[in-house]
């Protein structure tokens, strides 16, 4: 009982992630590369973006604040990690990069910052969402091997 | 971060290595029975959460993966193994190195397949994969599926080899060939339809022991590769060409295991070779029709190739440097003078293809794959040089290198717009859109006439697909030579390839160009230093690499014209050199990018490495194909092997024969960055 209901929590916040856009196909993928031999594959692939993404963000915001602002730089750093979030299916932050590079070609500054400000708060979003996930998945888990 | 995951990478891929190196034999085997299982793939990416995911994708897809999150430690890892990998996947956006250059040296200087992947879709870039050489491009986030197939561009990679091998075994076939090519429309993707058809059908014909059997050797040759044939050719200067005989030769080389009878079968194909280089005009009549003459096609990339053989026969020596003017001024497809300017080179490089790297799986094309490389050079070398790229071969530099890339990648975006290039363009060397780019660009040197070149019936259907060099059967295809710079080359080698065995798709023209001498008229000057170049490209991928350096060829006997050469490129051939030398380079006047057109087996010394690193499978990298200067860089989309692994003496011949003008500049590796491929007209 327990163990259905929470794998039907499980399944319905899964759902929501994709119906609300916050994640993708990709992040299906990663799902199905999971096995026995990778059993966390998925937890592994997020903490390894949360790792990369810190960086990366970190790079932005040095560029950003850099003057002058290089721009093709800056479009860099923020193409990797357009990259990286669109490698896990994470929706709503790929697509704030997008608006973030539109701007960054148009060398309009102030238009990244404000973009920037979006990319970061999809981010930390996303972020909270997943890991309230993934701990569910492994609670359900850890029930089902009980 | 970089050091530990580099450190981290490192014992990856040594122990993948290691263990690769230690079962190669057993692995191949076992790979062969469950291919694709097994299949060794490199993926490049800076972005460790992508590398981990698609290292588990391929994984799942059963393949034997090695991660790299930098372009350097790839490209050492491919050095130092060279046969360790099948088909390599990377990133376009890299820190250390961006995507294509990693992509030119590979092809280059190993040839293997590379896959691009990015999360820029932007036709422009996809584009540039396309140019550089690329056998397929991914858009990220990459899907599984996406990867499972990938072992198809290995396998397709090599059974162009493995046909061009075959295919300069039978000039009928090529003609043929051509001459299903010729009907085909020129258009591309009209062309595709029946380069398609007419592609199954010789696969029908042919290829159906050698496609079941992709496990089997064929018959044992003796592997002439770069080193050998080095060896040889010193051998022979040594002696002199006109005393030097099997026996003598033997003794000189000293090589265990070497018998009398391959030395004089490929002394005998050198013969051949050199006589072709002192163009000797066996069908001066053809030089007139032969342009457009569909039997004769077989032509490759003629319009660069002609600079390119042109300049390889000057660099022989044998090719007097009027004649070489005159080719030049004749431009392709008059016969003036010498039009005989067989493609020589281009045989040149098949026959003293460097090894190819064993076929994986158990395939036993190695040779093939030689052959193929040999093709790649040529039609990596979008032997259509423009105008632009004659002035660069020239002055060295710049256009060549530039006309090259640029051909080369630009060969699946021009073979669209010119069946010529498309043609040209065939080397399969790598299965890549390279191929398809020297196609596409070969278009646009070539047409002097205006018209397409593709007589001989290559079909222009340069597969702007991925690298689906096939289509090029490359007849001949007699690259015109837009502008007055034409590559003098001879490319209608009619007199020699009767039907330019259409090589395994890849090259078009280049494996088994009936090379007809076409040579423009403009094509003059400019031409010059690209005449005479041999198949042999040098492997010198990158320019910053380069030291200039005279290529002093000492050895070899030939005098090339340095003078005609003008063409800054430099070739860094340090292995080359010696080679080179021996067919008769006299560096001179390579500067400028430093490129060497080594005969580019596969093997391309990077320019960086003149010291010798050369990646050449098998060493040093005979440039028998005759660099013809420096700076041609041969990129070898098709593995350039100028040695083709078990390349039977008689194939060699016939390749030989057929090469002739395919050599060239299939793959100039020249510095794309001068020459801006967007400005070709696609």
């Amino acid at each position: 009982m327990d163990r259905n209901r929470l794998q039907h929590q499980v399944a319905c916040m899964r759902r929501s992630l994709f119906d609300q856009g916050y994640l993708d196909e990709p992040f299906i993928q990663l799902e199905e590369l999971q096995d026995d031999a990778n059993p966390n594959f998925v937890q592994e692939i997020v903490t390894l973006f949360y790792t990369n993404s810190a960086r990366l963000i970190q790079n932005i915001e040095h560029a950003l604040n850099s003057r002058p602002i290089d721009f093709n730089k800056l479009d860099d750093h923020m193409h990797q990690f357009k990259g990286s979030s669109s490698s896990i299916g994470a929706k709503k932050v790929t697509n704030e990069c997008t608006v973030f590079r539109d701007y960054c070609s148009a060398e309009n500054a102030e238009g990244c910052s404000r973009s920037f400000q979006q990319v970061k708060q999809e981010y930390a979003i996303l972020r909270r969402k997943l890991e309230v996930y993934l701990q569910m998945v492994r609670q359900a888990a850890v029930s089902q091997t009980a | 971060m970089n050091s530990s995951i580099g450190k981290a990478y490192m014992s990856t891929a040594s122990s993948s290595a290691g263990r690769k190196a230690g079962d190669a034999a057993a692995a191949a085997a076992a790979a062969a029975d469950q291919f694709p299982a097994g299949l060794r793939v490199l993926v490049v990416d800076d972005d460790p959460t992508c590398l981990m995911i698609l290292e588990k994708m391929l994984r799942t897809c059963l393949y034997e993966v090695t991660k790299c999150n930098r372009a350097e430690t790839a490209l050492s890892m491919l050095r130092e193994n060279k046969n360790g990998f099948d088909v390599v996947i990377s990133d376009v956006h890299m820190p250390d190195m961006d995507g294509f250059k990693l992509l030119e040296h590979i092809g280059l200087e190993m040839d293997l397949p590379v896959i691009m992947m990015s999360a820029d879709d932007g036709k422009h870039v996809v584009m540039k994969g396309v140019t550089h050489g690329a056998c397929d491009y991914l858009i990220k986030p990459v899907r599984i599926e996406a990867l499972k197939n990938i072992w198809q561009h290995v396998v397709r990679k090599r059974k162009n080899e493995w046909k061009d091998f075959e295919q300069s075994g039978s000039v009928e076939e090529g003609d043929r060939q051509l001459k299903q090519s010729e009907d085909a429309d020129y258009s591309s993707s009209a062309n595709e339809g029946n380069w398609k058809s007419s592609k199954r059908r010789k696969d029908d014909e042919d290829e159906t022991d050698e496609r079941d059997d992709t496990s089997s050797l064929k018959k044992p040759r003796v592997v002439w590769s770069v080193e050998l044939h080095q060896q040889f050719v010193a051998a022979v200067n040594q002696l002199g060409i006109d005393k030097a005989v099997p026996k003598k030769i033997l003794e000189l080389m000293n090589v265990p295991g070497l018998t009398r009878e391959n030395v004089a079968s490929h002394l005998q194909k050198y013969r051949l070779y050199l006589r072709r280089l002192s163009g000797v005009s066996q069908h001066p009549g053809n030089l007139n029709n032969s342009f457009m003459s569909p039997q004769e096609a077989t032509f490759g990339p003629l319009s660069s190739l002609s600079g390119l053989d042109l300049q390889t026969l000057a660099a022989t020596g044998q090719l007097p440097a009027q004649s070489l003017v005159t080719l030049q001024s004749s431009g392709l497809g008059r016969p003036t003078g010498k039009s005989g300017i067989p493609m020589p080179l281009i045989d040149q490089r098949n026959i003293f293809s460097f090894e190819n790297p064993k076929l994986r799986f158990g395939e036993g094309q190695q040779q093939h794959v030689n052959n193929n490389k040999q093709m790649n050079l040529l039609h990596g070398i979008p032997t259509t040089m423009e105008p632009k790229q004659l002035a660069g071969l020239h002055h060295g530099a710049q256009s060549m290198g530039n006309m090259n890339m640029q051909v080369a990648s630009h060969g699946s975006q021009s073979s669209q717009n010119n069946p010529l290039l498309m043609q040209m363009a065939q080397p399969q060397a790598r299965g890549q859109m390279l191929n398809d780019s020297s196609l596409g660009h070969a278009p646009r040197l070539l047409s002097p006439m205006g018209q397409p070149m593709l007589s001989n019936g290559i079909a222009a259907n340069v597969p702007t697909r991925n690298g689906i060099q096939e289509n090029i059967r490359a007849p001949s295809y007699n690259p015109v030579p837009q502008t007055s710079s034409m590559l003098n080359f001879p490319m209608n080698h009619a007199s020699e390839l009767p039907g330019n065995s259409y090589p395994l798709g890849s090259t078009p023209g280049i494996s088994s160009l009936t090379p007809k001498v076409a040579f423009r008229e403009d094509v003059n000057s400019d031409i010059k230093g690209s005449v005479g170049f041999l198949p042999s490209y040098d492997i010198f991928n990158d320019l910053d690499h380069h030291k200039p350096q005279n290529w002093e060829l000492q050895n070899v006997g030939m005098t090339f014209d340095a003078s005609q050469h003008s063409n800054s490129l430099q070739g860094n051939l340090n292995h080359a050199q010696s080679v080179l030398v021996q067919q008769g380079f006299s560096s001179g006047q390579m500067n400028g990018q430093n490129r060497s057109a080594t005969v580019v087996s596969k093997t391309m010394f990077s320019s960086g490495d003149s010291t010798g690193h050369v990646n050449a499978q098998n060493g040093n990298q005979p440039l028998n194909s005759l660099l013809v200067d420096g700076t041609v860089r041969v990129k070898s989309e098709t593995p350039t092997n100028l040695y083709p692994d078990d390349f039977g003496q008689e194939d060699l011949m016939s390749a030989l024969l057929k090469q002739q003008d395919v050599i060239a500049p299939a793959e100039h590796e020249f510095d794309f960055d001068g020459y801006s491929l967007d400005n070709i007209p696609v």
